[in-house]
């Protein structure tokens, strides 16, 4: 269906801006963690746990700083498709470079 | 009355006479030449596309011509190694970055899209209008990197490194060139995605869009996802030769199929851009002139979706002999089977509209026909070297050169000149002269056939691509190959001389549905349309394809 | 009058999700521009480990933390900026933007510092030292060099982007309403735009409106109350927003990557 250009008129309540100190708070606290782990010898794993807790981190911000958590399926989906995407490509690339 | 909401940041104040005259006669605020490359109309956009396209196609043509004729015998014909080099690599830049890419999309797609879906113009106008200012930048910044620095770019238009980072000819700024035109297409792409979602007409859901709105819809996606992997690509070849960072130099460490791995996730997808346009165009055409509802509507919709799918992840099945390993080629090669599919489920489906439909054999359908044609054995000799046995031995000869031309002009090419022919009374209010169109057509297919069709012979035989001398055995076939260049190039200029005339001096032609089998809603509007191409935004309550409730028996 | 008022239709309001549509369909592309190089460090990483690992130990852990969260404070106070025009705090919003342009030219100068430190050291691409080190770390500082260099642009980009916002939003009305022809503004033909009080009198009366009257539009300054605030108004803030968090979930992954591997 063609969409209803009045839909937005669904206004909720603004967000407080405590939440947003609490998002930062969060993202501060995880710099921290990922500065510490780095200096354990996690020896492989510790590309997995830096590129994890950099995903949560850029989740946090996706969800809570760019609203993501407001808007509706279409925006989740874009973001899917598009880290989906990256992961192919970098993916199959390895299917070649792994393998020389 | 309904106000119908524009969406765009500037709050735009209509004409009294927006909707009384076309396009062409409303008076804005400016008048020539600046209302036309100032204009966000999408119908004027278009235009602007389409001319400078046809221009550049002109020039790449000419370089074709040239090429044919320098090898038309062995060795020294006309120019040196050197020029051939040249003349090469322009034919492809040009004919790829400045008309094959901008294709379907941005020029018919930008005057009949919003019309196709009831709307007045696209989500962004101005950003459409900065698309075809960044088109003719970089059309310009190409063209002077002909002039400048080391001269014309010798790599081939793939830009393959390392030769791309070592040679003295400037690649930087043709580099830089083609990242402008990326940018151009991506925000074409974005432009598109987001009028149809958010600016169709009440009642129009996706699967009571035309053909032609679900392919500008698929490549859209793949201009948005694929692009800018080649704009990092260019850069990345620019920053290599002017810093040396080592990423595709091997003495650095570096790995130049590292290159053609991002080189090719954006030129495969790229090819699918350039057509999937073109197969809507056809699917809409065929409809029309056959004067039947399309077989399979949602699966050559489906269909859409599935090739901008598919055909981003066969990328490397350009690259089966440059050094990759056989894992990658077993993976890339079982994928691009699967690609070939969805193609096939368009065809079938277009049979099956024509059969037992009321063909009218316009030209507009002639085109389309020999594009069923030609696209079949384009896509037949696609299988072929996607099959690594195959490959091997036919890999930068001129079977690939044949295949891809097959593709791209056969089908892309094909499909414009249907489209043009099709849409020709819409856009100007006239029909075109009628027998020469025949003529042209009946030139131009079978001087395409001529001019291609024995490459596959050549490259089956171990003629190599680029290459500016051979072997005596090869003569014969590039002889008729040649002379197949020349039939082909009179249809073309026959085609197009017949077309500009028909603007001024073709037979009036005023009414919305010309060819009388138009069902979308473009054939709903005067011809050529008025400014904001609707008084009132039409409610939809019927396929694309279907007749009026009332119409049906 | 009033009766005039209520048949005047408010002509074309902005389709505020399909610009918000756009732009994140824009910011996925810089999301894909950076993958490709992603990619390659990726490749690289994972054919010269020791290399990678070897070369991280050259780059300053401190100065690359410092940066992380003064961008990410710059987030917060860019998250800050638009909230607060949710909140209809105008001021607000114009010193939390002041503060976000303020932590994104931070972020330059420290980095003209920090490379400042490294090319005085001949630690840069081409230099003759660097290219006497191992092949992976050649590699190494190539990309690195290049991918923070493209997120500096892209931050540089970001500080005039947000400046001109600050322009905007400082001079910007706090409504604006428009009444266009052809859209209802001919049934207030003959009538004349008067502001009145409660009871009724007129403080002050405009021209009579006429045929020629192509388009009235009422701004306002003085409504500092929350629920007179459109968000779509500040639709290009909460864009530029958009892309400055991607600026800022850029460098989140570049980070760890470059300055923690060690």
């Amino acid at each position: 269906m063609s969409h209803d250009h009045h839909e937005e008129a669904k206004h909720h309540e603004p967000v407080g801006y405590g939440t947003y100190f609490i998002t930062w708070f969060a993202l501060v606290f995880l710099t921290a963690i990922t500065v510490t782990a780095a200096g354990l010898h996690l020896g492989a794993a510790s590309v997995i746990v830096a590129l994890c807790i950099a995903t949560i981190k850029a989740g946090i911000v996706l969800y809570l700083f760019m609203h993501l958590k407001y808007e509706d399926a279409t925006f989740h989906r874009l973001i899917l498709i598009v880290i989906a995407a990256l992961a192919i490509f970098i993916g199959l690339t390895f299917t070649d470079t792994a393998f020389r | 009355m309904a106000v119908y909401p524009r969406h765009d940041d500037h709050e735009h104040v209509s004409a009294p006479d927006a909707n009384e005259v076309d396009f062409y006669h409303y008076q804005g605020r400016w008048s020539g030449l600046a209302s036309w490359i100032f204009s966000t109309d999408h119908k004027r956009i278009g235009l602007m596309y389409l001319t400078l396209m046809l221009s550049f196609f002109l020039v790449g043509m000419s370089l074709g011509f040239l090429m044919r004729l320098e090898l038309i015998a062995p060795g020294r014909t006309i120019v040196d190694a050197q020029t051939y080099n040249v003349f090469f690599t322009l034919h492809g830049v040009i004919m790829i970055f400045l008309f094959v890419i901008p294709g379907l999309s941005a020029s018919l797609g930008n005057f009949i899209l919003p019309i196709m879906i009831g709307a007045k113009d696209v989500q962004f106008p101005r950003i459409n209008l900065l698309s075809w200012w960044l088109f003719l930048t970089g059309a310009v910044l190409a063209v002077t990197a002909l002039f400048t620095g080391g001269g014309p770019p010798d790599t081939g238009w793939t830009f393959y490194a390392p030769y791309s980072i070592r040679t003295g000819t400037n690649i930087t700024l043709a580099a830089f060139a083609v990242f402008v035109l990326g940018f151009s297409s991506i925000l074409t792409g974005l432009n598109f995605v987001t009028t149809i979602h958010r600016m169709r007409a009440p009642g129009m859901g996706f699967f009571r869009m035309p053909l032609f709105v679900w392919a500008v819809y698929a490549t859209g996606w793949l201009q948005v996802v694929a692009t800018p992997v080649i704009g990092i690509t260019l850069v990345l070849i620019m920053v290599e030769r002017s810093f040396g960072i080592g990423v595709f130099d091997p003495v650095k460490g570096g790995d130049p199929i590292l290159y053609q791995h991002l080189f090719w996730i954006y030129s495969h997808p790229a090819v699918y851009i350039m057509i999937l346009p073109a197969l809507g165009a056809i699917s809409d055409i065929i409809s029309v002139h056959a004067r039947r509802t399309i077989f399979g509507y949602s699966f050559i919709a489906m269909s859409s979706i599935a090739i901008a799918l598919f055909g981003s992840i066969v990328w490397a099945h350009h690259m089966f002999v440059s050094g990759n390993s056989l894992v990658a080629n077993f993976v890339f090669s079982l994928l691009t089977m699967i690609v070939a599919i969805p193609s096939a489920v368009k065809v079938f489906n277009w049979v099956a509209t024509l059969y037992k439909g009321s063909i009218q054999l316009e030209t507009p359908m002639l085109y389309a026909l020999a594009f069923i044609f030609i696209f079949m054995i384009g896509g037949f000799s696609g299988m072929m070297i996607g099959v690594l046995a195959v490959d091997v031995h036919v890999h930068d000869t001129y079977f690939i050169v044949a295949h891809f031309h097959y593709i791209l002009f056969g089908g892309l090419g094909f499909s414009l000149f249907a489209s043009l022919h099709h849409w020709f009374p819409k856009m100007f209010g006239r029909m075109y002269h009628q027998v020469p169109s025949k003529i042209a057509w009946f030139l131009t297919f079978i001087g395409f056939n001529v001019l291609y069709g024995p490459m596959f012979i050549l490259g089956w035989e171990g003629m190599p691509r680029r290459y500016y001398d051979y072997l005596p055995q090869f003569q014969l076939w590039h002889v008729v190959s040649t002379v197949g260049s020349w039939i082909m190039i009179a249809g073309i200029l026959t085609m197009i001389i017949n077309l500009v005339h028909s603007i001024k001096h073709g037979k009036v032609c005023k009414e919305p549905n010309p060819w009388g089998g138009g069902r979308t809603l473009e054939w709903t509007v005067p011809s050529p349309p008025p400014l904001e191409n609707f008084r009132e935004i039409p409610v939809v309550n019927r396929g694309p394809y279907d007749l009026e409730p009332s119409e049906s028996k | 009058m009033s009766a005039t008022t209520n048949s005047l239709v408010l002509a074309h309001h902005k389709d505020y999700r399909g610009s918000k549509f756009g732009i994140w369909l824009f910011l996925m592309t810089e999301v894909v521009l950076f993958g490709g190089m992603f990619l390659l460090y990726s490749v690289y990483r994972s054919k010269y480990p020791s290399d990678f690992h070897h070369a991280a130990e050259e780059l300053n852990t401190l100065l690359g933390t410092i940066n992380t969260l003064v961008l990410l404070t710059s987030s917060l106070t860019m998250a800050l900026s638009i909230a607060a025009t949710h909140h209809g705090n105008r001021k607000l919003a114009l010193w939390m933007l002041a503060v976000t342009i303020l932590c994104a030219c931070t972020f330059l100068v420290i980095k003209y510092f920090e490379w400042g430190a490294k090319f005085h050291h001949g630690i840069y691409p081409g230099s003759a030292h660097l290219a006497a080190f191992p092949k992976g770390e050649i590699l190494f500082f190539g990309l690195y060099f290049t991918m923070a260099g493209v997120h500096g642009i892209h931050v540089l980009v970001g500080v005039v982007l947000l400046t001109v916002m600050f322009i905007r939003v400082a001079g910007q009305p706090n409504a604006k309403l428009s009444f266009v022809a052809g859209h209802g503004l001919q049934h207030a033909e003959g009538g004349n735009l008067a502001v009145v009080d409660a009871q009724g009198k007129v403080l002050w009366k405009g021209d009579p409106i006429d045929s020629t009257i192509q388009r009235i539009d009422v701004r306002t300054r003085f409504w500092p109350v929350k629920s007179r605030f459109k968000v779509e108004d500040f639709n290009q803030l909460e864009n530029s927003g958009l892309y400055w968090h991607i600026v800022d979930i850029i460098w989140i992954f570049l980070f760890p990557l470059f300055y923690l591997i060690t």
